[in-house]
């Protein structure tokens, strides 16, 4: 395409930044794109939150922003249009001054983006002696003060410290401080609070906001969760499969989405308020190269037709100022929030436990990091375990699973009390009791094929052999949706969700009354986490299992829980029926713990 | 709420599938150019001795003359029969003593991570004084006190002093192992201990152990030589690479091929075993495999 052609739009008045008609793709593939036909403008002031799946070339709009791409992309198209200069067409020593000075990054993770062996303080001088920022004198009080606006502390011994003597949320102000330090006009933050807990991403947010507002900075938030962006963003623009498919105000965005695949999305987001039914988008997210013709979302849309798979939707305009890239945008209805809840679980139901903890306290080494942990789990029912990191609720579950051995009290399985450590349990208590890991990319041998890693607790516990354990297997594949096809696949093949459907297919192998979820979903997309979700639910119906299910994530437990255990450090602070403990919780904690938590309701 | 479990995903479009890493190391340079100069010698090592113009101790002239390829050496044997019939002893003691020193090198390594604790202790901190000794040392204490060893001493002493040195490396990547997920799963299924060894771990450790073993190999050649360069063969009369070096450095001045002949042959050997190596490593370095 000629860029030429498109010259007359030098000639009106950006504040802030646009992009222009912006494409991207691989060198090592001409024609195919990662992202294509990116219009978008960020207003002095303005958080724009641009939001989408992995894979969807999100952070290469992000740092497109910079004029850089990954190694092995290449822009082929469009304009960064700052103050009315095309960043792309800059010399690289103007656009190197223009980085950190005008237009600034904040990276994922920013402990890899601080140097660990240059103190705090240090670091802060050394860049704005980079920027000219100052004189010499004054650096030292200017990193002070940039402390100081990220709500850090400033005296002489933080700025002694070295990164890693930070916690996590610290880190990540820092990173805030030194990207504000300079100015920026633009400022790019590439999922900011990914790994951080509720209560510290609660507070970066707010520190972000405001830093925006009072310097009136152009942001573009880039992240995968549509509840922060429902947090703080003025505009939404919402990315799928390198277009922007829907583009309006947050207002909008949430209360009257449009497209199909953003309507989609927030049906498979948990709500905190209410329990809800929640759904996956079938389908993965098309790669590079792999994407269908005509609208790039036609293949896994529920109200697809044949026009739909023709051209190339065009974005365009519903109502002034929110755009849709969907031919049937004024057809297919409209949207409710309160679609697909479902009643909370009844707080009275009649309880058959089957599986309770009682004084459990837990060692490492000579170090206690649980205590007097008591509650119990009844049949064909979920407890969650609900804290931030370092609470302990991942070694409690590890506890029951077998993983860890040195804990004290008790823990009795229908009333027997369990061996501490998987090698001391009965073989038909290894049996019954299964554990999920969180990461799927790493509980599954890569070596190993499919039909290998779930064929084996049924050999090894005698319910299957040879010819029979097959069929169970495409049985078991077919119930976690999966089809034949990935048995003889290995894992690396699959995707993330994929390969946590696998483990599901192989802790139900050993046919359990019990199953220990850890985290399960916090590493999928939440397309997948819905559908993920939705089959837990119906192997609970179905089967009647049982489930400890440890989780982070407030409102996910109010979907599929019925009791939760809040842990703070080691201890329950609040516990009981998810409905009473959400609805009005007694502990300081936990009111604290719901009031941070991201919320789209 | 299970109606919902109906929209779930239906079969899904695979990824297409990795290279394997064999076919990424064809791919390398280093690996096929290496690869191909270690078979060229170990080739003409093996075949050498059907193709050898006169008998191994066969005297074709006098001692240091130019007669033929590369001349004759101190008896007046010609240097080009003995070096073709030399290598063979030299590079099956080397490759065996590799195979022994990979197998319970990595036993040792993979046991000690696994176990953990006490084990990794107390079995890294042995092989830690066994790695204390030169390598040569190790050998010639015993080979010393036999008055003519066997090929199988060699292939045993040899293999063992690269044991230790084989044990860190596999304990290194096993360490990575075993803390990971699948590991835990084994374990909380009730695997046998031996099993999560043979059947979780071992088979991620194939490339760098590959690598390790390509580059154990080259130190044993040289290793093999150099007890051969020392006198200590099994056969005084026989030709032996290292051997050869030693019966005739008193003519390097007047025949220097009858020494640089095998020298060649030796370094040409290791330069190709290390490439190979070098190029596995390299495949496995950028992680393709998982």
């Amino acid at each position: 395409m000629s860029t030429a052609a498109q010259e007359p739009t030098a000639t009106r008045t950006t504040s802030g930044i646009a992009i222009e008609d912006l494409r991207i793709g691989l060198t090592a593939r001409p024609g195919v794109d990662v992202v294509d036909d990116i219009d978008l403008v960020l207003r002095p002031g303005e958080v724009v939150g641009l939001v989408g799946e992995s894979g969807s070339g999100k952070t290469t709009v992000g740092t497109a922003l910079l004029g850089y791409t990954r190694a092995g992309a290449a822009i082929e198209r469009g304009k960064i249009l700052f103050e009315d200069k095309d960043v792309l067409g800059l010399p690289w020593q103007q656009v190197r001054q223009l980085r950190g000075e005008e237009i600034a990054y904040v990276p994922q993770d920013p402990a890899s983006a601080l140097n660990p062996a240059i103190r705090i303080g240090r670091q802060i001088v050394e860049l704005m002696e980079l920027r000219g920022l100052g004189t010499d004198e004054s650096r030292l009080q200017g990193a002070r003060d940039g402390l100081a606006e990220v709500g850090l502390p400033n005296d002489d011994e933080f700025l002694r410290r070295y990164s890693h003597q930070l916690s996590g949320g610290q880190v990540q102000r820092v990173a805030l401080a030194m990207a504000f330090l300079p100015k920026p006009k633009v400022l790019v933050l590439d999922e900011p609070t990914t790994g951080l807990d509720v209560t510290t991403q609660g507070m970066v947010l707010q520190t972000m906001g405001e830093l925006c507002r009072t310097h009136g900075v152009a942001a573009l938030y880039v992240t995968h969760d549509l509840a922060v962006i429902a947090n703080i963003a003025d505009r939404v623009a919402v990315m799928y499969a390198g277009q922007i498919a829907e583009l309006g105000d947050r207002d909008t965005i949430f209360q009257s989405p449009t497209h199909p695949y953003t309507r989609a999305l927030l049906d498979s987001i948990p709500h905190l308020s209410q329990a809800r039914a929640l759904s996956g988008i079938p389908g993965r997210t098309p790669a590079p190269g792999a994407r269908p013709s005509g609208c790039r979302f036609n293949d896994r849309c529920e109200y697809a037709i044949d026009e739909c798979r023709a051209a190339v939707p065009e974005l365009h305009d519903v109502t002034p100022g929110h755009s849709v890239r969907c031919i049937r945008a004024g057809e297919i209805g409209t949207w409710d929030i309160s679609r697909g809840t479902v009643p909370d679980t009844d707080p009275d139901k009649k309880r058959d436990i089957i599986l309770s903890l009682e004084d459990l306290g837990v060692f490492y080494g000579h170090k206690q990091v649980v205590f007097d942990v008591n509650f119990d789990l009844g049949r064909a029912e979920v407890v969650a375990l609900v804290g931030e990191s370092g609470s302990g609720k991942t070694t409690i579950s590890r506890c029951v699973g077998g993983l860890h051995k040195e804990w004290t009290g008790t823990i009795a399985f229908e009333g027997n009390q369990l061996g501490h450590g998987s090698r001391k349990r009965s073989v038909d208590d290894r049996k019954r009791i299964q554990y999920i890991f969180q990461n799927p990319y790493l509980s599954l041998n890569p070596r190993l094929t499919i039909e290998q890693i779930v064929k084996r607790p049924m050999e090894l516990f005698g319910i299957a052999s040879g010819k029979a354990a097959t069929e169970r297997v495409v049985e078991l594949l077919d119930q976690v949706a999966l089809g034949p096809a990935v048995l003889k696949y290995q894992a690396s093949r699959l995707s993330g969700g994929e390969r946590q459907r696998v483990a599901i297919a192989r802790a139900l192998a050993a046919e359990p009354d019990v199953l220990v979820c850890d985290e399960i979903t916090s590493a999928l997309d939440v397309s997948v986490q819905g559908s993920i979700v939705a089959l837990l639910e119906s192997l609970r119906v179905s089967r009647g299992i049982s489930m400890l299910f440890v989780t982070h994530n407030l409102a996910l437990v109010r979907s599929i829980a019925d009791r939760v255990q809040i842990l703070n450090t080691g201890r329950v602070v609040e516990s009981g029926p998810v409905v009473q403990v959400m609805e009005s919780p007694q502990e300081e904690y936990t009111k604290r713990l719901l009031a941070n938590s991201p919320r789209i309701d | 709420m299970s109606a919902t479990a109906d929209r779930a995903t239906p079969a899904p479009t695979p990824a297409p599938a990795e290279r394997s890493t064999f076919q990424k190391m064809l791919r390398q340079k280093r690996f096929v150019f290496g690869g191909i100069i270690t078979l060229a010698v170990a080739l003409f090592a093996l075949f050498g001795p059907l193709f050898a113009p006169y008998g191994e101790n066969e005297v074709v002239g006098p001692p240091y003359s130019s007669q033929g390829v590369f001349g004759t050496d101190y008896l007046g044997q010609d240097v080009l029969s003995r070096l073709m019939y030399g290598g063979t002893e030299v590079l099956i003691i080397a490759l065996l003593a590799t195979v022994l020193s990979t197998v319970f090198g990595t036993l040792i390594g993979v046991i000690a991570a696994y176990g953990g604790g006490w084990w990794d202790e107390v079995i890294m901190r042995l092989n830690d004084v066994l790695l204390s000794f030169p390598q040569i040392l190790l050998a010639l204490v015993v080979l010393t006190s036999i008055a003519q060893p066997k090929a199988w001493m060699l292939v045993v002493l040899v293999g063992l002093s690269n044991a230790p040195r084989t044990a860190r490396i596999a304990r290194g990547v096993a360490l990575g192992l075993v803390s990971r997920d699948f590991v835990h799963a084994a374990e909380a299924l009730g695997e046998k201990r031996s099993r999560v060894i043979v059947a979780e771990v071992l088979p991620n450790m194939n490339a760098p152990l590959l690598a390790e073993a390509g580059l154990r190999l080259t130190f044993s050649i040289g290793l093999v030589a150099a007890i051969g360069f020392l006198g200590i063969t099994t056969d005084p009369s026989a030709a032996n690479w290292g051997q050869m070096i030693n019966e005739n450095r008193l003519g390097l001045a007047t025949q220097a091929w009858a020494v640089l002949a095998p020298v060649f042959v030796i370094a040409l050997f290791t330069i190709g075993t290390n490439l190979t190596a070098d190029g596995i490593a390299q495949v496995n370095q950028r992680g393709g495999d998982d």
